[in-house]
């Protein structure tokens, strides 16, 4: 399976399963779904038959929250079945809302957020030590950057010179309730990183040429002298691949509905399904799906700031982007 | 306390290259040795206990065991949630070792007193909770946790221990050990409040008592065994602790004890009274102020037999 193809797996299963569960975060695995797709087809070297291969590169996914995402990758590259990620968020299921190593493939279990980096550098370093040749891969939510914790492990990532560890951050641009820069300001967030050391490679997220093209660059970064490590800022959008998901933080919280939410999800994926991929829930799609009406809740910025009308002295509603569409957020 | 401790760690560690030593920055003139003998298998960390800890997880993934180090509740509170769910949770041979339990930082103030810490490691699942009363328990808990595959806590004091045993045999995690035999009253204690207790004893003993002493160099797993025991032999159980009376040793043996029906025993639990020690003083100084000398120690217990 390539990338695209995987990808457009992990957005199909990502919509079912979060519909079945009545679970959340689909707009954090539609933004990290093309992420996750591309280490899984071309970078991440792994065995499903053998998920503790000694050789194996490891991998940590730090926004435990869009597990649904690295759960359907992990079933479509052979770890189990693809019809046990039906189970999650079920009682009695492997498949916790927030990734745990008791699920084969899951390197480390997170859900907290601020953890993942210094566990994955942990690894690093203790390969580094032994000698060994596999690489660790990270991939961080942006949000998750307002955890004190990370920026710890980016000062020991660089002191240790762990060129062995590639860190992705999916940059949506969002955190739970609003765009970052009307949360926590985190920009220039690559220059932050680049002025604790770190190799910075900033691309579109959602481009899997680009994507790709970044995790070579990495592997050369990693055979430089200076043995930093790398970070891929990958500037996504949250909610990538649904329209109306799009830039609306509604979608951080709110599962697809039966009905129109479903419906359209399900439609809009099939018009942009690639070839020789089955979509094992509606293989031709939905026949006459039903269509939002007026007044129902699409284009409407849910965002707190939008109504947080505080009088502080400072302006603190910096950026939007009109919810349901592709475009960057524009300071105001 | 801590000299034994290191000491021991190097015996260990030279026996064993996968055995790591990583300080948050804390252990000036104390881990020097191990540095310079095991370079490669020592990190100064920095300031940043947080990362020490799930990095000391990630190691331990791969295969290490690995111990991080530093003072007061620097490696326990600080990153109480990276123990649980990065160490504890995923079974990792992490050993978080704090130097300076209960009191032993008295005069720099309330920010270095560990006093809550035994209570709030105990909480959580697959940690084993260590605090040794002498030199010899120091080490044998240090060899013991480095053999145990899991997540452990080792509180140390910092030095000038008494010595009380002259060997231990068979020291197991999870066994008390029977130091003076006595009768109608057994005095618990953990830790190096030890030494008070002892004290507390001799006055005791002058004043016509006879109390068994039995030290719990383990926290978790408590030994139930010795407490039912004692639970049916004795009148009364005294707990000491240089750490708060809220959930720590004497709350492990009070749940026991609770749970045992037909006792003998009635219990009397001595820390610190839930109380932040505010009062600016040394070790000995504080532990008297705050009712945990030895002095108080033998006061409060025949308050508690002469009711």
């Amino acid at each position: 399976m390539n990338s695209e193809q995987l990808a457009w797996k992990i957005r199909r299963h990502g919509i079912e399963m979060t519909h079945l569960s009545g679970g959340s975060h689909i707009g954090a695995v539609l933004s990290v779904a093309d992420i996750v797709a591309v280490l899984y087809s071309d970078v991440i070297k792994y065995n499903p038959e053998n998920p503790k291969w000694d050789e194996r590169d490891r991998f940590v996914f730090s926004k435990g929250h869009a597990g649904a995402a690295v759960y359907a990758a992990l079933a479509e590259s052979g770890f189990f079945a693809v019809e046990e990620l039906k189970t999650h968020y079920q009682n009695g299921s492997r498949l916790s809302g927030h990734v745990s190593h008791y699920l084969p493939g899951i390197d480390f279990s997170t859900g907290s957020l601020g953890h993942g980096l210094s566990a994955a550098a942990g690894m690093a370093y203790a390969a580094k030590k032994d000698r060994k040749e596999h690489k660790v891969y990270a991939v961080l939510g942006d949000g998750e950057c307002n955890e004190g914790s990370i920026w710890e492990a980016v000062m020991f990532a660089n002191h240790f010179r762990l060129n062995n560890l590639i860190c992705v951050v999916d940059h949506n641009h969002m955190a739970s309730l609003d765009f970052n820069e009307n949360t926590i300001e985190i920009e220039d967030f690559g220059a932050k990183w680049s002025a604790f050391g770190w190799n910075v490679i900033e691309i579109d997220g959602n481009n899997h040429d680009e994507l790709k093209h970044a995790f070579q660059e990495a592997a050369t970064n990693a055979e430089m002298p200076s043995h930093r490590p790398t970070v891929i800022i990958a500037n996504t959008i949250k909610g990538y691949g649904i329209s109306f998901m799009q830039n609306d933080i509604l979608w951080h919280y709110r599962f697809p509905h039966d009905g129109w939410e479903y419906d359209m999800a399900v439609t809009e994926l099939h018009e942009h399904k690639p070839t020789d991929v089955e979509d094992p829930y509606t293989p031709n799609g939905i026949e006459n799906p039903i269509h939002p009406q007026p007044g129902d809740d699409i284009g409407n910025d849910h965002t707190f700031s939008y109504t947080w009308n505080t009088t502080y002295p400072e302006k603190m509603r910096r950026v939007e982007a009109t919810p349901g569409t592709s475009e960057r957020e524009h300071r105001l | 306390m801590r000299d034994t401790f290191v000491r021991t760690l190097i015996d260990l560690a030279k026996a064993n290259k996968n055995i790591e030593l990583i300080t948050g920055d804390l252990g000036f003139g104390v881990l020097k040795p191990f540095w310079e003998q095991l370079p490669d298998q020592f990190t100064d960390i920095g300031i940043a206990e947080q990362n020490m800890t799930t990095v000391a997880a990630g190691m331990a993934l791969e295969g290490k065991t690995v111990f991080t180090y530093s003072i007061g509740n620097f490696p326990t509170l600080r990153c109480l949630e990276q123990i649980r769910n990065d160490c504890a949770y995923h079974h990792a041979n992490v050993k978080i070792v704090c130097v300076g339990g209960g009191l032993v930082y008295g005069s720099l103030g309330m920010s270095h007193h560990a006093t809550e810490d035994l209570a709030i490691l105990r909480a959580l699942p697959d940690v084993v909770v260590m605090a040794p009363a002498d030199l010899v328990e120091a080490e044998e808990a240090t060899r013991a946790i480095a053999a145990y595959p899991g997540t452990c806590y080792l509180r140390l004091g910092r030095g000038g221990e008494k010595r009380i045993h002259e060997k231990i045999d068979a020291f197991q995690i999870g066994k008390a050990i029977k130091v003076r035999n006595g009768k109608d009253i057994a005095i618990f204690s953990t830790g190096a409040i030890f030494e008070e207790v002892d004290e507390a004893r001799e006055i005791l003993k002058n004043r016509g008592y006879s109390p068994a002493v039995y030290t719990f160099p383990t926290v978790k797993p408590i030994d139930r065994d010795v407490i039912n025991d004692c639970s049916e032999k004795f009148d009364l159980i005294v707990t000491c602790e240089e750490h708060n009376i809220v959930g720590g040793f004497g709350g492990a043996v009070a749940e026991i004890m609770a749970e045992k029906g037909n006792r003998k025993a009635s219990l009397l639990r001595v820390g610190l009274n839930d109380t932040y020690a505010s009062v600016v003083g040394n070790q000995k100084y504080l532990r008297d102020q705050y009712g945990l000398s030895a002095c108080k120690i033998a006061d409060k217990i025949e308050e508690k037999i002469n009711g």
